[in-house]
C-alpha cells in the first residue's frame, strides 16, 4: 500500500471520506463526495438548542456522508461501535497493526491538538487515524492544514464523549474499494434528489423553507433583547461560515462539485450554469454575514427587516438554481 | 468568489490556523484554497466566546459569594451549559439544578460526583474547589 499523506480538506466528513477513498486508489475530490453524498440542505430548528441557541444547519445529517457513500458508490464499508472503551482502543490498535487507516468520529473538544478557540462540545467531528508511533496515534483532521498527533487518553477521551450524537468510539474503514466507478449516474440520480429536496421537502424546517422559516424569525427578534438578538444572529453566520463548510454554508463546495459534474458530462451547460449560479448564491451568503457583523458590532438599532429580505432574496435566487437542476438531463 | 477576494485576515479566532475555502481560480475553476480568517468569522466567534467567557465569570462570582456550588462554576467553566451536561450525564435537568445548591453539592453520591468528573474531564478534588479569580 502506498505510504498515506495527508490532504487539507474545507470539511471533515467529506474530507475524511475523500482521503480514505484516494489513498485506496479511487481518486475523488472532497466536492464531488459531498454532491453524490446528497449532502447539501438546509434546515431551522428552532426547538432544539445548542448552546442555547436554535438550531442552523447547511448540510445533512452528521454520518450521512459516510452512509451514503457506502449505499451510492455500493462500497463495502465497515462501521463499528463499542459497548467499552477499552474495547473501542484495543479494536483500534489492531486495525492500524493491520496497515489500515481508519475513519472515526469524536468530539472536538477533547481532541488535545485543538485550540482553545476552535475547541467547542461537538460530538461528530470526524478524522482518519493512519499510524500509532511513539504513544502518539497520527491523525489527519481535514480541516487542519497539516497531520497532527495526538495522545491515546485525549483519542480515547474524544471518541467516547458522551450526550448528543455520541460517537461510541466509531471507526470506520472500506474492505474493498473499485479503482474506478462510472459516476455518471450517481451524479445525475444525486442533482435530481437535492434539487427536489430542496424546493419541495414538505416540513418548513427544512430545505428553502426552512430558510424562509429563518428569515421570518429574524422579524422577530425586533421584540427580543438585544443581546440576544445578536447572538442569535451571529450563531447562523457561525454555523455558515464557521464550520468547516468551504465558505457560505457548503453552497462553494457545492458549485465546484457541479463545475466537476459538468466536465464529467462533455461541458453540460446545464451543470456549468448551475455552477455559476451557485458561486452567486454564495456570494450572497457571505453578504450577508458581512451585514450581520457590522450589526454586532454597531451600536445602532439593527434593521432586522433588511437582514431578513435578504436571506429571503437568497432562498429565491437559491431556488432558481434548482430548478434550472431540474432541467438536467443524463 | 474569485481566489483573489479569499480573505486573508489572519484572524485571531483561527488560533494560526488555515481553513480551506472553496473560490474560482483565473482559469475560471473552482479550488480549494488556504484562508487565514475573514474578520466577519473573527466577529460572531468573538462574540460566542465572549458569552462563555461572560458566563464563566458569572458563575464563578456566584458561587463566590456561596449561591451556587462548585458544579456550577465547573460547568461553564468546560464550555458547556444545562442542555450538555444532562444529555452527557443522562442525569435530569431538574437534579442538576439541585445539585447547583451548596448544602446538596456537599453531600453528593460519590458516584454521581464521578459522572460529573467524568464528563467535564476533570478530578474528584477539583470540582469541589473554586480556583482564585
Amino acid at each position: 500500500m502506498a505510504e498515506f499523506k495527508h490532504t487539507h480538506h474545507a470539511h471533515c466528513e467529506s474530507g475524511v471520506i475523500s482521503s480514505m477513498l484516494s489513498y485506496h486508489g479511487l481518486k475523488i475530490s472532497e466536492p464531488m463526495v459531498f454532491g453524490i453524498s446528497n449532502a447539501l440542505n438546509f434546515a431551522y430548528i428552532p426547538f432544539v438548542k445548542i448552546g442555547g441557541m436554535p438550531l442552523v444547519a447547511y448540510r445533512s445529517l452528521p454520518k450521512s456522508i459516510v452512509k451514503n457513500i457506502k449505499n451510492n458508490l455500493k462500497i463495502e464499508m465497515k462501521l463499528e461501535t463499542f459497548s467499552s472503551q477499552k474495547k473501542g482502543e484495543d479494536r483500534l490498535d489492531e486495525l492500524l497493526d493491520e496497515g489500515k487507516i481508519v475513519g472515526a468520529q469524536g468530539s472536538m473538544y477533547w481532541l488535545e491538538y485543538v485550540p482553545d478557540e476552535l475547541s467547542f462540545h461537538f460530538n461528530a467531528h470526524n478524522f482518519l487515524i493512519y499510524a500509532n508511533e511513539e504513544e502518539k496515534y497520527l491523525i489527519s483532521d481535514p480541516v487542519f492544514q497539516d497531520a497532527v498527533k495526538c495522545s491515546k487518553k485525549s483519542l480515547s477521551k474524544s471518541r467516547f464523549s458522551k450526550g448528543a450524537m455520541a460517537p461510541k468510539g466509531l471507526l470506520y474503514y472500506p474492505i474493498n474499494v473499485p479503482k474506478e466507478i462510472d459516476l455518471k449516474p450517481i451524479i445525475a440520480k444525486n442533482i435530481k434528489k437535492l434539487a427536489k429536496n430542496m424546493l419541495k421537502t414538505p416540513v418548513p424546517i427544512a430545505g428553502l423553507k426552512g430558510l424562509r422559516y429563518l428569515a421570518k424569525s429574524i422579524l422577530k427578534l425586533k421584540n427580543k433583547d438585544k443581546k440576544y438578538a445578536k447572538l442569535f444572529l451571529g450563531n447562523i453566520v457561525r454555523m455558515q461560515e464557521e464550520i468547516g463548510t468551504g465558505g457560505a454554508g457548503f453552497r462553494f463546495m457545492y458549485a465546484s462539485f457541479l463545475q466537476e459534474a459538468s466536465e464529467l458530462f462533455n461541458d453540460n451547460i446545464v451543470l456549468s450554469d448551475a455552477s455559476k449560479m451557485m458561486l452567486e448564491v454564495g456570494d450572497e451568503y457571505r453578504e450577508f454575514a458581512l451585514t450581520i457583523a457590522k450589526s454586532i458590532k454597531s451600536k445602532k438599532d439593527i434593521d432586522f427587516q433588511s437582514i431578513s429580505d435578504m436571506l429571503k432574496n437568497i432562498a429565491d435566487n437559491e431556488a432558481k438554481v434548482y430548478k434550472r437542476l431540474l432541467e438536467f438531463k443524463a | 468568489m474569485n481566489q483573489e477576494n479569499v480573505p486573508q485576515d489572519n484572524s485571531s479566532t483561527y488560533a494560526k490556523m488555515k481553513k480551506t475555502i472553496y473560490a474560482k481560480n483565473s482559469d475560471g475553476k473552482m479550488q480549494g484554497i488556504s484562508s487565514s480568517g475573514w474578520q466577519v468569522e473573527e466577529t460572531v466567534t468573538r462574540q460566542a466566546l465572549d458569552d462563555i467567557e461572560e458566563h464563566i465569570k458569572e458563575a464563578w462570582e456566584k458561587v463566590k459569594s456561596g449561591e451556587k456550588s462548585t458544579l456550577y462554576y465547573y460547568m461553564y467553566k468546560q464550555k458547556m451549559d444545562l442542555t450538555l451536561l444532562s444529555q452527557a450525564t443522562g442525569f435530569f435537568q431538574w437534579t442538576i439544578k439541585r445539585d447547583f445548591e451548596p448544602k446538596r453539592f456537599a453531600k453528593i453520591k460519590q458516584n454521581r460526583l464521578e459522572e460529573y468528573c467524568d464528563v467535564l474531564g476533570i478530578t474528584i478534588d477539583d470540582i469541589k474547589e473554586l480556583p482564585n479569580g
